[in-house]
């Protein structure tokens, strides 16, 4: 493939004391890419996750993200990424356009471009007129779509989402990977961590994680066929399923 | 009442302030079956279990645990019952056995007593057993918060999302496990928002914004779904949906991976091969497919919401 | 029993286990103690104040006049020998006694000078360094109005004494003041939370959905807090001994009595907040409002009951610390044994019934 990367992770490890939290990851995600990152409870996902987000060091190896250093870079990083959690992180108590002015100005946009994105993004979620509302009178649904369009307000190249669907209703779930989809369409790069197995068929490519290692990487389809499986989630199982064991036992 | 039930609830109804939590719910769960209850955050799943559990007092309805009255007797329905809400509670600067003991204690029970109930999910967890709880992992601290809700030897089990953030590999041990405790005769109300989950229950209900909007078993709600499911491959997805969607409006396309879903009653068929004709250029394949039970609440949610 | 003895222990885990809670617990009375070295002043005014005229005649008559019209004080009593002295200060509302000695105005007129003894109830320092200046420079005032146009001035010799805390130190008042602080903070504050916590965390639902009852719950909840608090007060009432030489002049066994009664006190205060607060933050500003600036400013601990507004001083009727503060000064700087704090013990034993009662009635057995 001849595509431009944009996360370059090649034999990455991290350590905590005697523990090896990822153990020689290797994996390039390419720009424009929904990349499902999977993994057991405690597999060194977010761990992983916290390194390409600037947030942490690797204890040995390469990684880049947006063409930046995760060592010496990490600032550069964190100011061409998005990033969205399960707790949405926007502030309850304040209005969706004065979460978005707050939101802007972290990111050292001028307020003339705010207001500009602020309109455009309201205007393509329908809330405009409804942006002096406040974030906790609002749905489930909502919140999420704002946060998720907020981790894009400063134009990323790549955005993180971590367990970005747990707790909405199917609808809303579906129309928040239209979103995805949109994004993806759109030339950003979506790196997205999820437990909803369902939702790994949605992405163009998957990594599952097992005890620190990377044991498959490919597009949901392959990775059907060569596990001989009918859905990811039977993949899942069948290579997590047992070193987990193990790996519980050895602890 | 019914001695049949080990669970049974009438018309039951619940607001907080203008909000109205649940709004005349019923159900029945037969003795020693699982039902789930399926349904997104603030659909009022959390409300009704702990009116069961008997925490809160309905405004109006009635509900049975065990044959007794969830407000009259509610004393000897906290004896019988076993309880896991939302966030597993557990005392998390206490280890695993710390924790265990405590709740085997209050009540009036200890962990040797019922060993064998617990014996099978708590061995998993006993190598750590002086670890706090704090400090496990999101399948070990569910193995430890059902094992606490199990010590006393309920006949009643009541699961409030024990699967929420948990990884796919634990989910599926955890249903096994309740699997092995139906076996064993006790009663299981389940609440998860992983709509897959429903196929694993004897009987599963779909609750959203307070109102149950179908209770049946998993694979007749599946039989039950008005119209036609399709499933179309398209070599441009993107393009393929914004022109459909034109079309047909929204929620009635959505992407799975590298197809789409549509659903629609069988006349879908045909304007969908018409669609095929006129649109050469997106490569499309369409296929008659079996919905699967998140299909089948979505459109019980949009003729709900309609209606 | 069994299951209240697992609570009992399960509540110790939980304390031993978190640093910033032993750190409260031990860290802050020591902090506290040192901290308040010194003490605020104020004005005084409407101090009460007793004589003991041996001479009884027009000039002594004056003097108590010009004493009482100041506005400072207040004629409590009029003694009949110097016996009465004493028992006038234990029974706790007199500041000072003016001592005249006989034969006042004959001395006086035929001398050309007379003594005045000023003694002092001293256990508040500043106040009492206060009170024998106001009154010294009363009688002085007094002394040169008579000497005006005369040629043979005439003096009045004043004596002050300081009654229980010689040395006028204003530790003293702090060391008590301290310990009530202490055992609020700990016994209210601490409970409170520690209820509190469970509800956020979400164990009080299953402690609920069991057979425990609710007493069991509180019992087992408030009974480790209440050996800590009692823990406590040693090292506060050791560290007022050695570093500050704050002698404790009463029996030690009322004292600790004493002290259990109000921490039990305290505890039935943390229940009935936590029944109310939602979660830790609110039981935390909640206690600290509620309970422990009125123990500060409200108890006569910093500053002087006597000079506070009528209705602050009728409000301060109703805050246990005030009480305790006199108990607990009685006993430690005057010696004073039940009989002259019974009246205190009384009304502190009556608030405990029923905030205990109104806190278990109070405390949910369901969530709302």
């Amino acid at each position: 493939m001849n595509r431009e990367t944009v996360i370059e992770v090649s034999g990455l490890y991290k350590r905590f004391g005697t523990f090896t939290a990822n153990d020689n990851l290797n994996f390039s995600v390419y720009r424009g890419e929904i990349f499902g990152f999977l993994g057991a409870n405690g597999a060194g996902k977010t761990t992983a996750m916290k390194i390409l987000c600037g947030l942490s060091k690797p204890s040995a190896g390469k990684a880049t993200v947006a063409g930046f250093d995760v060592y010496r870079q990490s600032e550069k990083i964190k100011q061409n990424i998005g990033y969205m959690s399960q707790r949405f992180s926007l502030y309850e108590d304040l209005s969706i356009i004065e979460n978005i002015v707050f939101y802007g100005g972290i990111y050292g946009l001028s307020y003339r471009e705010i207001q500009i994105r602020a309109k455009e993004m309201l205007t393509n979620l329908g809330l405009w007129n409804i942006r002096r509302k406040v974030i906790s009178s609002l749905p489930l649904g909502w919140k999420q779509k704002i946060s998720f369009s907020l981790a894009m307000l400063h134009n990323p190249s790549i955005i993180f989402l971590d367990e970005p669907t747990g707790g909405v209703d199917p609808v809303t779930r579906r129309q928040f990977w239209e979103m995805i989809y949109n994004a993806a369409e759109k030339g950003f790069t979506v790196f997205v961590t999820t437990h909803y197995m369902d939702e790994a068929e949605y992405c163009d490519r998957v990594s599952i994680m097992v005890d620190g290692r990377i044991v498959a990487l490919d597009t949901p389809k392959a990775l059907k066929q060569q596990y001989s499986a009918g859905s990811m989630e039977e993949v899942f199982l069948k290579l997590a399923r047992n070193k987990e064991l193990e790996k519980e036992h050895i602890l | 009442m019914n001695g049949n039930f080990g669970i049974e609830v009438r018309g039951l109804s619940k607001s907080f302030g203008k909000t109205k939590a649940l709004k005349n719910v019923s159900l029945a769960v037969e003795k020693g079956s699982i039902f789930g209850l399926i349904g997104p955050d603030g659909a009022g799943k959390s409300t009704l279990f702990r009116i069961l559990t008997t925490l809160y007092l309905p405004d109006s309805g009635e509900a049975f645990v065990s044959g007794l009255h969830c407000v009259k007797n509610y004393k000897e329905i906290r004896k019988r019952v076993g309880y896991m809400p939302g966030r597993f509670s557990l005392y998390q600067d206490l280890t695993v056995e710390e924790n265990l003991s405590f709740y085997a204690s209050v009540f009036k029970t200890t962990v040797k007593e019922n060993y064998h109930l617990i014996k099978d999910i708590y061995q998993q967890i006993e190598p750590f057993k002086n670890r706090r709880a704090g400090n496990l992992s999101g399948g070990m601290k569910q193995k430890l918060a059902l094992s606490c809700a199990l010590v006393h030897k309920p006949e009643v089990l009541f699961l409030d999302e024990p699967t929420t953030g948990v990884d796919a590999v634990s989910r599926k041990e955890f249903w096994d496990m309740l699997k092995e405790l139906k076996n064993s005769g006790i009663t299981i109300l389940v609440s998860t928002p992983y709509m897959d989950e429903a196929m694993l229950c004897d009987r599963t209900g779909f609750i959203q914004n307070g109102a149950v909007l179908k209770t049946g078993i998993p694979e007749s709600i599946i039989d039950d779904f008005q119209g036609e499911m399709f499933s179309v491959t398209t070599s441009k997805p993107q393009e393929t949906v914004k022109l459909l969607s034109e079309e047909l409006g929204d929620n009635t396309v959505f992407r799975f991976g590298s197809e789409l879903h549509i659903y629609g009653n069988p006349s879908m068929e045909i304007f969908l091969k018409a669609f095929k004709e006129s649109h050469p250029g997106l490569n499309l394949e369409i296929q008659n497919t079996r919905p699967g039970i998140e299909d089948c609440f979505i459109q019980l949610m949009n003729s709900n919401n309609e209606s | 029993m069994r299951s209240f003895w697992a609570f009992v222990k399960k509540e110790f885990y939980h304390i031993f286990r978190d640093r910033r809670t032993l750190l409260i617990l031990f860290g802050i009375p020591v902090a506290q103690i040192l901290i308040f070295g010194f003490v605020v002043t104020n004005e005084l005014k409407d101090m009460r104040i007793a004589f003991l005229d041996h001479s009884n005649d027009e000039v002594t008559h004056e003097i108590r006049e010009k004493i009482i019209a100041s506005g400072f004080f207040i004629n409590d009593a009029i003694l009949e020998s110097t016996n009465q002295i004493e028992p006038a200060f234990k029974k706790g509302n007199i500041r000072q006694v003016v001592v005249f000695e006989d034969h006042f105005q004959q001395k006086l007129n035929r001398e050309g000078k007379a003594a005045v003894q000023i003694i002092t109830d001293a256990s508040d320092a500043n106040t009492a360094s206060q009170l024998v200046n106001y009154t010294s420079a009363i009688i002085m005032q007094y002394v040169n109005e008579i000497n005006a146009g005369k040629a043979l001035p005439m003096t009045i010799h004043t004596e002050a004494r300081m009654f229980y805390n010689e040395s006028l130190k204003g530790v003293y008042l702090f060391v008590p003041g301290t310990i009530v602080l202490i055992l609020m903070l700990i016994s209210a504050i601490m409970t409170s939370i520690s209820i509190t916590r469970e509800k956020e965390m979400g164990t009080m639902e299953t402690l609920l959905v069991s057979p425990l009852k609710p007493a069991q719950i509180i019992l087992g909840k408030v009974m480790p807090y209440m050996l800590l608090a009692l823990v406590n007060a040693i090292p506060i009432a050791l560290l007022g001994y050695f570093i500050f030489g704050l002698p404790i002049q009463g029996s030690i066994v009322l004292l600790a009595l004493e002290s259990l009664l109000f921490i039990t006190l305290a505890l039935a205060l943390g229940i009935l907040f936590s029944t109310i607060a939602p979660n830790q933050m609110v039981a935390m500003f909640a206690s600290m409002i509620g309970l422990l600036l009125p123990t500060l400013i409200l108890s006569g601990f910093i500053f002087p009951l006597e000079n506070m507004p009528q209705w602050l001083q009728i409000f301060s009727y109703i805050l246990p610390p005030r009480w305790f503060l006199t108990i607990i000064k009685n006993i430690m700087l005057k010696g004073a044994g039940l009989e002259f704090v019974w009246r205190e013990t009384l009304i502190l034993a009556g608030m405990t019934i029923v905030l205990f009662t109104v806190s278990i009635k109070k405390f949910k057995i369901r969530l709302q």
